[in-house]
């Protein structure tokens, strides 16, 4: 196969970046894009130019480090990650333009790498149970059942990767917030603290510079881990009923 | 050099008991008078770095990728092991312990192994108590599967992303204390060096790998939670950032490195499709629970996985259940891919290429339904089908052996400390727990056992004899030497300016290393592999083109510093494997098999760990001999018959 690249090239935070075109005559259908983009890379450096920074790292879908904007959808056009999409999904000949997670939340670093540290400083301010190590009970003293913790599964699923804030118009992290404040609001060991969590997250989010949900849904649409927006309304019910309490949060970070 | 495992006296059951009651404790209001720095955030990291903040110590921990919640920990499977016997099919401590060793093939310590069956049980509480979903049964309790090398259910499972729930558990606890101010984590950033001083590690030397900034970090011991080292075959399972660097360089600061030939390599991956790929993608141990592996009876040259059909049943050879009655698909790891190479190597494997053998469904979706199937797997069929274009679900698949992870690493005593005091390894990056061969689900169990309930116990007692007086500031001339150092080797790579690509030259010791030092291993080779990598070595000092500069982000820069790393440790390795003229585990050497083509271990002469000491750039390593006395379990050739 052969195929026209056109890339978003920025050398840093602070300098202004612009398109780079690149004609890659090098393909074949069973390499992944990411791959697509390794081949290509040996072949600039073999030219002395400087190769296209991208973030990635386990390659198999799970770690959500891998994160390019590919023909106007993240993570390219199926419902998976940049490292699982295979180059079959395209046409021989076809032109197709790559570009970095587009939010004011995730500054671009350089090239395709943009900095998602706000996702974990939303964490910090809440996405977790209040358990020291040691001291816990039994494993089976709470039963759970199963429905119950298979839908906590389905929202611990989430991998973190940023596609459904660049996927939105709004660049809002709904989404993810809400994965992570549903898998606690739906397990016992997460009730004690539910209230401030939803709280304090949120807080976060919107100190970072995430943009407000107009339920356009364009992230469940994205979402490579298939995470269902019905998140959101349960992250809405667990906010609103917290917003009834006299809890006061403070945040810090967002930059 | 001297070295002792410390391993405490009395009965194996006793021994972690009677040695935490032993271990200085440090006040509690003097815990945050002290320092800990903590390499890496994967389990063994995170679950670290928060259980000691916890305690009210102040740590300093570091990655490389943007989030900790990125370690390559989250990549994991299939599940965890634990002694719980729920399921009342007569697991225990007592057994978990045994398959260990005993899939160890008999190279690790009794009381480790001991310890970390002992801890398992808290394991699972603790994550339970964090938020994992871990899999449960209609009656709302936990649900249990059972993997290679056991004949019980004792491993736990998140659907197949076991590894991703867990290390978001630790990593929740992790951010906790984030929050608390007790951890200031560092993204985005790699160690490239400790400092020692008067024999003890003071601290460690990174680079900010977005501006470029070396930086020097001070504190009362430092903990390397790395990860293994099985990137230096360039194709492997791991992550592609995963790499030896950090291990290595404490290597060369005294740290000693054990059993470096034992790697494992798992049966069950996507075979490779051709020269662009750049990892190896493995369909979890958990499918051979269901999964039958098969080849035909006669060579069928580039059987196809949707031609599989036509072979009827009596024209198939089930070779794993053929050959191991007892253990069936279900045998450990290294026995899998050894038997899979060897269908290869007769010519019967299936594929385009021929190096492939099937696993397959059909039964298993007849016996239990499609539902079933896909609720174990559902997310693994669907990867499968995602890389290769076939469904699972009406086609076997089709599976060949890869590089998978590393039972050898930083020799560590009963507490985790590496042969440099105050320096310890915790999780893949040891050597402690595995032996030769590592059981499934059991890398998992290892890292969380060190990291929450191991080491808060056991640095302790370092840092209460230490006292938090005893700590060097990074003016001390260790720190700068240690700096220009790091500085220096940036330099050079950057100066080389030579004709190949860094990836290039990690390919061809990669494939060095799989050919020679691999799931089958001669003199001849070894030997043979040892002079390419010298050369090639040589060859990367003098041909390497590193683009860009050291003052900004510069992942072929970060890239040539860790395959720079290999080549060093790709030598040790073949060192290691020439020096063990047994076959053991993962560890297959030619020139010692039983009669039926089974791996023959000689006790009388290995029944060690090999701890190889650094003595200066391109001299020879020492061999150190760790010698293992089994007070507990009888010595037996293994057998999965
Ligand atoms: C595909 C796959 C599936 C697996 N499935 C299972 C399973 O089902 N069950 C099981 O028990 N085991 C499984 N394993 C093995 C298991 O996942 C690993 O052994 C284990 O997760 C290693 O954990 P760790 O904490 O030691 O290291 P890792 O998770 O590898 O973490 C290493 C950490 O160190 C950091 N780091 C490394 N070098 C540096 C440096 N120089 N500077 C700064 N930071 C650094 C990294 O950023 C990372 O945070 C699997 C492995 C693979 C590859
Ligand atoms: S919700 Fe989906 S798109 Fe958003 S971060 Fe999680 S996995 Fe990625
Ligand atoms: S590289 Fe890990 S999800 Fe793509």
């Amino acid at each position: 196969m052969k195929i026209t690249l056109k890339v978003w090239r920025q050398k840093n935070r602070t300098t202004k970046g612009e398109f780079k075109t690149y004609q890659h005559e090098h393909v074949s259908p069973d390499m992944s894009f990411l791959e697509m983009m390794d081949v290509l890379n040996t072949e600039l450096i073999k030219k002395g130019e400087e190769p296209i920074h991208f973030d990635h790292d386990c390659r198999e879908g799970i770690c959500g480090m891998c994160s390019m904007y590919i023909n106007g959808h993240p993570h390219g056009p199926l419902q998976t990650t940049t490292c699982q999409l295979h180059m079959r999904t395209f046409k021989d000949g076809e032109t197709i333009t790559v570009e970095p997670w587009r939010a004011q939340a995730f500054p671009v670093i350089k090239d395709l790498v943009v900095d998602r540290s706000a996702f974990d400083r939303i964490q910090q301010a809440g996405g977790y149970v209040s358990v020291n190590t040691g001291g816990v009970p039994d494993a089976n003293e709470i039963p759970i059942s199963k429905n119950i913790a298979d839908e906590a599964f389905d929202s611990a699923a989430c991998i973190g990767c940023g596609a459904c804030v660049a996927a939105c118009k709004n660049s809002s992290a709904m989404l993810f917030v809400s994965a992570k404040v549903s898998q606690f609001a739906l397990l016992p060991q997460g009730h004690a603290e539910r209230k401030e969590r939803a709280e304090k997250m949120v807080a976060q989010m919107d100190a970072e510079g995430f943009g407000n949900c107009s339920n356009t849904k364009a992230c469940e649409a994205e979402c490579p881990k298939a995470i269902s927006v019905s998140n959101i309304a349960r992250l809405n019910r667990e906010y609103f009923s917290a917003m009834v309490s006299s809890y006061k949060v403070t945040v810090g970070g967002g930059e | 050099m001297k070295f002792e495992s410390k391993t405490p006296e009395g009965p194996l059951a006793e021994k972690w008991t009677k040695h935490k009651f032993n271990l200085k404790l440090v006040n509690p209001a003097n815990k945050r008078k002290y320092e800990v720095i903590v390499v890496g955030t994967g389990l063994a990291g995170a679950s670290a770095a928060a259980s000691l903040a916890e305690l009210g110590y102040n740590v300093k921990a570091f990655c490389f990728q943007d989030s900790p919640r990125r370690a390559h920990s989250i990549a994991a499977q299939g599940g965890i092991n634990a002694a719980k016997n729920y399921q009342n099919d007569g697991d225990s401590v007592y057994r978990l312990f045994y398959d260990t060793i005993k899939g160890g093939d008999y190279r690790s310590r009794e009381a480790n192994v001991y310890r970390l069956a002992e801890v398992s049980v808290n394991i699972i509480d603790q994550c339970v108590a964090q938020g994992v979903p871990f899999a449960r049964e209609y009656g709302g309790l936990l649900a249990n599967r059972s993997f290679g090398g056991a004949q019980v259910s004792r491993t736990f499972y998140a659907r197949g992303q076991t590894g991703q729930q867990l290390l978001l558990g630790a990593y929740s606890a992790l951010n906790r204390q984030i929050a608390n101010g007790k951890v200031k984590m560092y993204t985005r950033t790699e160690m490239l060096d400790v400092v020692v001083t008067d024999g003890k590690a003071r601290g460690i030397i990174t680079r900010d790998l977005v501006t470029g900034k070396i930086e020097a970090h001070s504190a009362h011991a430092v903990l390397l939670c790395t990860g293994g080292y099985g990137n230096v075959f360039y194709l492997s399972t791991n992550a592609k950032g995963s790499n030896v660097t950090a291990a290595w360089r404490a290597h060369k600061k005294g740290a000693l490195f054990a059993n470096p030939c034992f790697t494992q390599i798992h049966p069950t991956c996507i075979p490779v499709s051709g020269d662009h790929q750049s990892k190896l993608t493995l369909m979890s141990e958990s499918l051979r629970n269901d999964g039958r592996v098969w080849v035909p009876k006669t060579a069928h040259k580039g059987l196809k996985a949707k031609e599989a059909a036509s072979i009827p049943e009596s024209d198939r050879d089930y070779f794993l259940e053929r050959k191991y009655p007892s253990f069936g698909n279900l045998v450990p790891r290294d026995v899998a891919s050894r038997n899979g190479k060897m269908m290869c190597d007769e010519g019967r494997g299936v594929g385009a290429t021929g190096l492939a053998v099937f696993l397959d469904f059909a039964d298993a979706i007849k016996r239990v339904g499609r539902d079933v199937i896909s609720a174990k797997y559902g997310n693994l069929f669907d990867m499968y089908k995602q890389i290769t274009g076939d469904d699972p679900y009406e086609m076997p698949m089709m599976i060949f052996p890869a590089v998978h992870y590393t039972m050898g690493g930083l020799w560590v005593d009963y507490n985790l400390m590496t042969s440099v005091p105050g320096l310890y390894a915790l999780g893949e990056a040891n050597y402690s727990d595995h032996g030769a061969n590592r059981l499934g689900a059991s890398a998992l169990m290892q890292g969380l056992a060190d990291g929450y309930f191991v080491i808060p116990y056991t640095i302790g007692d370092y840092l209460a004899h230490l006292g938090w007086n005893d700590k060097v500031g990074t003016d001390h001339p260790a720190f700068k030497e240690a700096i220009d150092g790091v500085n220096a080797k940036i330099s050079k790579l950057l100066s080389i300016k030579g004709k190949k690509t860094v990836d290039e030259l990690h390919r061809e010791l990669g494939l060095t290393l799989w050919e020679h030092c691999g799931m089958s291993r001669n003199e001849e080779g070894l030997k043979a592999a040892k002079k390419k990598i010298q050369e090639l070595r040589a060859d990367f000092w003098q041909n390497v083109n590193v683009l860009g500069g050291s003052n900004e982000l510069n992942m072929e820069l970060e890239k040539a510093g860790r395959v720079a790393d290999f080549m060093e440790l790709g030598e040790l390795m073949v060192d290691d494997a020439l020096n063990r003229k047994e076959s053991c585990g993962c560890h297959f050497r030619e020139e010692s098999q039983t009669p039926e083509g089974e791996a023959l271990r000689i006790d009388s002469d290995y029944a060690f760990s090999s701890a190889w000491e650094y003595k200066g750039e391109n001299q020879p390593e020492e061999l150190h001999k760790e010698e293992l006395h089994f007070e507990n379990v009888k010595l037996t050739q293994r057998s999965y018959k």
